[in-house]
């Protein structure tokens, strides 16, 4: 700051109350400026880092061509290292040689230029609008309003878009069928299956503390849509003492011997809820922390969640596998505008979405 | 050798400025002047890195296949072989793991995403800070706002190709959200995904939008961008000599060519060594996309982690009243609309609104083209602390799983303080902001009147000790006391001499109170009259 | 001097000494080596012992019959040597204080005495047994589907890669990097405090076997580079704005700054 040249005296620092601009500060040289020894070094330096870039584009060439990447954690690994830092001298050194030339050898006095304002000039103007005017009696709509001519114009560009926006826009809609959202692969005798080898489950496998991951039995041999169906169709499997369970009015029998199904997909935006605390029996999504209660009918106790995990009604065929009743009694999954529209009853037939 | 250079460019240029008038676009351009400023180049940053993803995404498509048709990994990695996954994913592992710089390059061009994205939000808080959105560049404000919601389009489709399962938990987060929307939501669903989820054209149409919509767009937008700062000339910070009506700088040819240029390979090779040494996004560590898995610390890239935050933070209950509503046995999720659509709008409207905002408080019809300090607009400084902070609580929500693994805490806990901080925290730091830009603007005007402190203690003959106080440069005085008073707007009366109230009266009415709101409580800088005085109390 | 404390101590004392020093060690290494050969084998004194260990460190909140109190500590009839292998193996047991997240700390006893407590256990019902060591060979296992079994059962709490995870009110499922082949294989099998009970029914031996060479192998680390605690998306944001952003803003204020 004290090396700033004062350009004017202190009285004049201000004038008739108002405050002058002292103007650009002084420029000091740069020792480069002012000893030309300091100026060598400085291109010395910087055909230096030019170098370094050289031998960091070679390095990255001798690496690509001398490595031999093999499939494995260490070799991957060593090649990404070896090719990242030579890359980074590659670019590194030009970078950093031209930013040394502009800050040690390069113009740094600096210069003033005026602006001007963005408003065209007056003149201009008035040329510019007496070229529209012309423009416009040119187009002969001036000579009457001729609002039938503009009134059909708008429309017609208005609504062209439509004609090429409508097959895209329904195109890229399939089958428009929302009403899959409804039902999932869950019928009356679909028997539990592990997910994700699809082996079946017998009663007898589900200990008090388990919890198993399940799909429908059959989607794994789906040739279409499989996980489309497996979206809807994830179930978990818990067994608690029946002592710790209460059961829901109206779905006492949806349930046995402590072994109870909920879906798996989140009634807030659909994730997986996987989280299944042993003890506090309470089931964790891990995307948004919605907790649900699964001793009390999966009912949100904390979180952003709104309605309880739909439960599938199950129980156990005549061999000891674990079966469902029917589909779930809701749509399963995040809610949308109309999911209680149209019947809360399952799909009775077996029908969509299998192979 | 150096004659014939000169011919040979003299012919050229000849040649193409016969063609092209070439010789006027140099004549605009090349001694063009930009202030230096390293605050200026946070916009480069985000040019740079976005150049560095078009490069190293270049490499990527020769090798990325956008398919999601199922095949079993042949190659060796030991946790990947034989496992049924989409094409789009196995392209991913080859690129990765077979092809020799596949990895460096895949790593690159995530990291450079992740720094476009925050660059373009240190960007934008430096011209939100500065005032560099003011008339002329309420244009270039909004082009530049427009990118950075490209920006965030280009990240989540680019992210959301390999088909992993972390992304794809967040597509199924998108769908959950889409469905949301009322009468029409289960439709765009299905639009979206041709079908229910996830659908088999997801990724070839991600695909197209990151490669050729949004990158198009982009560039388009930078181009428009960059045009305006060339046309309206960069901004500059106050100091001696920089006016309204002038720029004081270096020329682009040739130091901010050098510079600017060099500092393209200084991006590149920062970019270059952090992918080399840090891994980022191991989708073999996640597996192929399958509904049914989800991990621990399921986050999306930290610029979409607002909208996760807010997801998280929004009860589903508040006591026993629901935020989900039924009317007439149509199902309303406010509780995803609240923190996915309707905030997210509010709060980027209000941004890209703010330069009319601001101008309807200050009446000012100028341009302007010299930066204010902000501490000498304290309520802007504030409203800008107060959304940041805002968009921190919520950035801190969509990761409270890690934060309680990480400090042992509970994640309850961190959801419901930070129910409190998302209302508390950006009204305090307002007021704390604005009132430390009070104490910076008296403490300036201290400078002024009485100079710096030396810590030289002095002993009149009296026996008052006193300190010497250094007067100030007329440099220094002029950056403290440039910026001029502004007062809040004064507006006609209500009623006309007839006594007929005003059309225009509400509008105005609305208009005094907001700039009341920013300039009533305000610190004058010192005037010439009280310099005078200070400087004669002195002696 | 001298003759003083020749007279008194006899020249080949310090030998034999030494000798005998190492003819205890010697002892100990075969005692301890003993007791983890012969791992499966229960002796009755080994029961005895055990229900000795019992009361003086678990009957306080466990009971003497080890039928549990009420709101302390659950009943460990039927738990099985593998849960006590587990418990106390990894400094779980004897807790500090009750609650739900046991935290993991420094482990109290020797491995014979841990096999005699499980021994006492497994003989008050029958419960889980201690894997044997081909049980629990990450050699003989098979990562990719190790992986595929992880990812569905595991990963949701554990992390990807077992890196850990938060659970509810401030709960966690730890990382599993420094714990022993063996006791992962016991947790899955008992399902320790908030960890679901994953029986043979649920995960296969053999699966639980591909799920340790899964975990085996991750310990090679990543094929990218370091691994940022492999916390994921927030990680690499976080790093990315103070290494990435911060690095390059540093090299702003120098590109901009003037020279000397």
């Amino acid at each position: 700051m004290s090396t700033d040249e004062k350009q004017h005296s202190p009285s004049e620092q201000h004038v008739d109350g108002e405050w002058v601009d002292p103007g650009v500060p002084y420029h000091r040289p740069r020792r480069s400026d002012s000893d030309p020894k300091a100026a060598k070094r400085a291109e010395r330096q910087v055909a230096a880092l030019f170098g370094v870039s050289i031998l960091g584009t070679i390095a990255t060439l001798v690496v690509y061509f001398t490595q031999n990447q093999t499939e494995d954690v260490e070799s991957i690994r060593l090649v990404n290292v070896l090719l990242g830092i030579s890359l980074c001298f590659a670019m590194l050194g030009i970078g950093i040689g031209a930013v040394h030339w502009a800050r040690t050898l390069m113009r740094d006095h600096e210069m003033v230029e005026e602006r001007h304002a963005m408003r065209t000039s007056d003149e201009s103007r008035e040329v510019a609008i007496q070229y529209l005017k012309d423009g416009a009696e040119d187009s002969g709509l001036t000579t009457n309003r001729r609002t039938l001519l503009k009134g059909s114009l708008i429309t017609a560009v208005a609504i062209a878009p439509l004609a090429v926006l409508v097959p895209q826009i329904g195109n890229m809609g399939g089958d428009w069928n929302v009403a899959k959202f409804r039902h999932t692969m869950w019928a009356k005798g679909t028997r539990l299956a592990r997910d994700p080898d699809g082996s079946l489950i017998k009663a007898s496998d589900v200990t008090i503390g388990s919890v198993f991951h399940v799909i429908p039995d059959g989607l794994n041999e789906l040739e279409h849509g499989k996980l489309e169906e497996k979206a809807k169709a994830i179930v978990l499997l818990i067994r608690l003492d029946p002592r710790d369970l209460n059961l829901q009015p109206g779905k006492e029998d949806w349930s046995f011997d402590g072994i109870i199904a909920y879906s798996k997909i989140c009634t807030h935006v659909g994730c997986p809820v996987a989280l299944y605390e042993q003890q506090t029996h309470h089931l964790l999504c891990p995307c948004h922390q919605s907790t649900f209660d699964v001793a009390n009918g999966a009912k949100v106790v904390f979180g952003p969640a709104k309605r309880p995990l739909p439960q599938l009604p199950i129980a156990v065929d005549g061999e000891g596998y674990i079966v469902a009743q029917s589909d779930f009694h809701e749509p399963v999954g995040p809610s949308y505008w109309d999911r209680l529209k149209g019947g809360s009853s399952p799909a009775p037939s077996t029908e969509e979405g299998h192979a | 050798m150096g004659a014939k250079v000169n011919t040979a460019v003299a012919g050229t240029s000849n040649w193409v400025d016969e063609r092209t008038t070439i010789g006027g676009f140099v004549k605009f351009f090349a001694r063009k002047l930009f202030p230096d400023h390293w605050s200026f180049m946070l916009g480069e940053i985000a040019l740079y890195s976005f150049l560095v993803l078009v490069i190293t995404g270049i490499f990527l498509t020769a090798f990325f296949v956008p398919s999601m048709d199922i095949v079993h990994y042949e190659g060796e990695f030991a946790t990947m072989h034989g496992v049924e996954m989409s094409k789009a994913f196995e392209s991913t592992l080859v690129t990765s793991f077979q092809v020799p710089g596949g990895m460096l390059v895949r790593q690159m061009h995530h990291w450079s995403a992740l720094l476009f994205t925050a660059a373009i939000v240190t960007h934008m808080a430096r011209v939100f800070f500065t005032g560099a959105f003011r008339k002329p560049r309420e244009i270039n404000w909004l082009v530049g706002f427009t990118l950075m919601i490209l920006s965030l389009a280009a990240g989540f489709t680019g992210y959301s190709l390999p088909d992993d399962v972390l992304s794809g938990n967040g597509l199924r987060i998108i769908d959950g959200v889409v469905k949301s929307i009322p009468l029409i939501g289960t439709y765009i669903s299905y639009w979206l995904f041709g079908g229910e989820f996830p659908g088999e054209v997801l990724i070839p149409r991600m695909f197209t939008a990151h490669i050729l919509l949004v990158p198009g767009l982009i560039l388009g937008l930078i181009a428009v961008h960059l045009f305006l700062v060339f046309l309206h000339k960069h901004t500059q910070y106050p100091g001696g000599g920089r006016k309204d009506t002038n720029v004081v700088g270096l020329p682009l040819f040739p130091v901010y060519m050098a510079k600017a240029g060099g500092f393209f390979f200084v991006v590149f090779g920062v970019i270059a060594l952090i992918a080399g040494l840090f891994t980022i996004n191991p989708v073999w560590n996640y597996g192929p996309y399958d509904p049914s898995p989800v991990s621990a610390g399921t986050q999306p890239d930290w610029y979409i982690l607002f909208i996760d935050g807010g997801l998280r933070l929004m009860p589903g209950w508040i006591g026993s009243f629901p935020m989900e509503w039924v009317i007439g046995g149509y199902t309303l999720p406010l509780n995803i609309l609240i923190p996915a659509v309707i905030l997210p709008g509010l709060f980027f409207t209000f941004l890209a609104v703010y330069p009319w905002l601001e101008a309807l408080a200050t009446g000012d019809r100028g341009e302007r083209h010299v930066l204010d300090r902000p501490r000498n607009v304290p309520v802007r400084t504030g409203i800008g602390v107060g959304l940041i902070s805002f968009y921190v609580v919520l950035v801190i929500e969509g990761s409270n799983d890690i934060v309680a693994l990480l400090f042992h805490l509970s994640l309850n806990d961190i959801t419901l303080l930070n129910r409190v901080l998302i209302f508390a925290l950006p009204i305090l730091s307002f007021l704390i902001t604005r009132r430390i830009c009070y104490g910076l603007q008296r403490k300036d005007r201290e400078l002024v009147l009485h100079g710096h402190e030396t810590g030289r203690i002095v002993r009149h003959e009296h026996g008052e000790y006193i300190e010497v106080h250094e007067p100030l440069s007329e440099q220094e005085v002029w950056l403290r006391v440039q910026h001029g008073d502004i007062a809040p707007l004064e507006i006609e009366p209500e009623f006309n001499h007839r006594g007929v109230r005003r059309k225009g009266y509400r509008f105005d009415r609305f208009r005094r109170r907001l700039s009341r709101f920013y300039y009533e409580q305000r610190i004058q800088p010192v005037t010439p009259e009280e310099y005078e005085a200070a400087k004669h109390a002195h002696h | 001097m001298n003759s003083l404390a020749r007279r008194r101590y006899s020249k080949s004392a310090p030998v034999i000494l030494v000798l005998a020093l190492l003819m205890a060690l010697t002892a100990l290494g075969f005692a301890a080596s003993a007791s983890t050969a012969e791992a499966s084998t229960t002796s009755a004194s080994d029961i005895e012992e055990g229900e000795k260990l019992f009361a003086a460190n678990c009957a306080s909140c466990h009971g003497l019959d080890a039928q549990g109190t009420d709101g302390v500590a659950p009943s460990l009839v039927g738990v099985g040597a593998a849960a006590v292998d587990f418990q106390v193996g990894t400094g779980r047991m004897p807790m500090q204080q009750s609650g739900p997240q046991v935290q993991e700390k420094q482990v109290q006893f020797s491995q014979e005495e841990i096999l005699q407590l499980a021994a006492f256990v497994a003989s008050l019902g029958d419960g889980p047994a201690i894997p044997t060591p081909e049980m629990v060979d990450a050699a003989l296992g098979n990562p990719a589907v190790g992986m595929e079994i992880f990812r569905t059962n595991c990963a949701m709490c554990h992390g990807s890669v077992g890196g850990g995870g938060a659970l509810t009110q401030g709960k966690f499922a730890p990382n599993l990097w420094s714990t022993s082949p063996t006791h992962i294989y016991e947790a899955m099998l008992v399902g320790p405090q908030s960890m679901p009970v994953f029986n043979d029914a649920n995960i296969t031996p053999e699966n639980k076997r591909n799920i340790i060479a899964y975990l085996e192998f991750q310990q090679d680390g990543s094929p990218g580079g370091l691994k940022l605690g492999t916390i994921g998306p927030v990680a690499e944001g976080f790093w990315g704005w103070l290494v990435g952003l911060g690095l390059i803003i540093a090299s702003t204020i120098y590109v901009g700054a003037r020279a000397s």
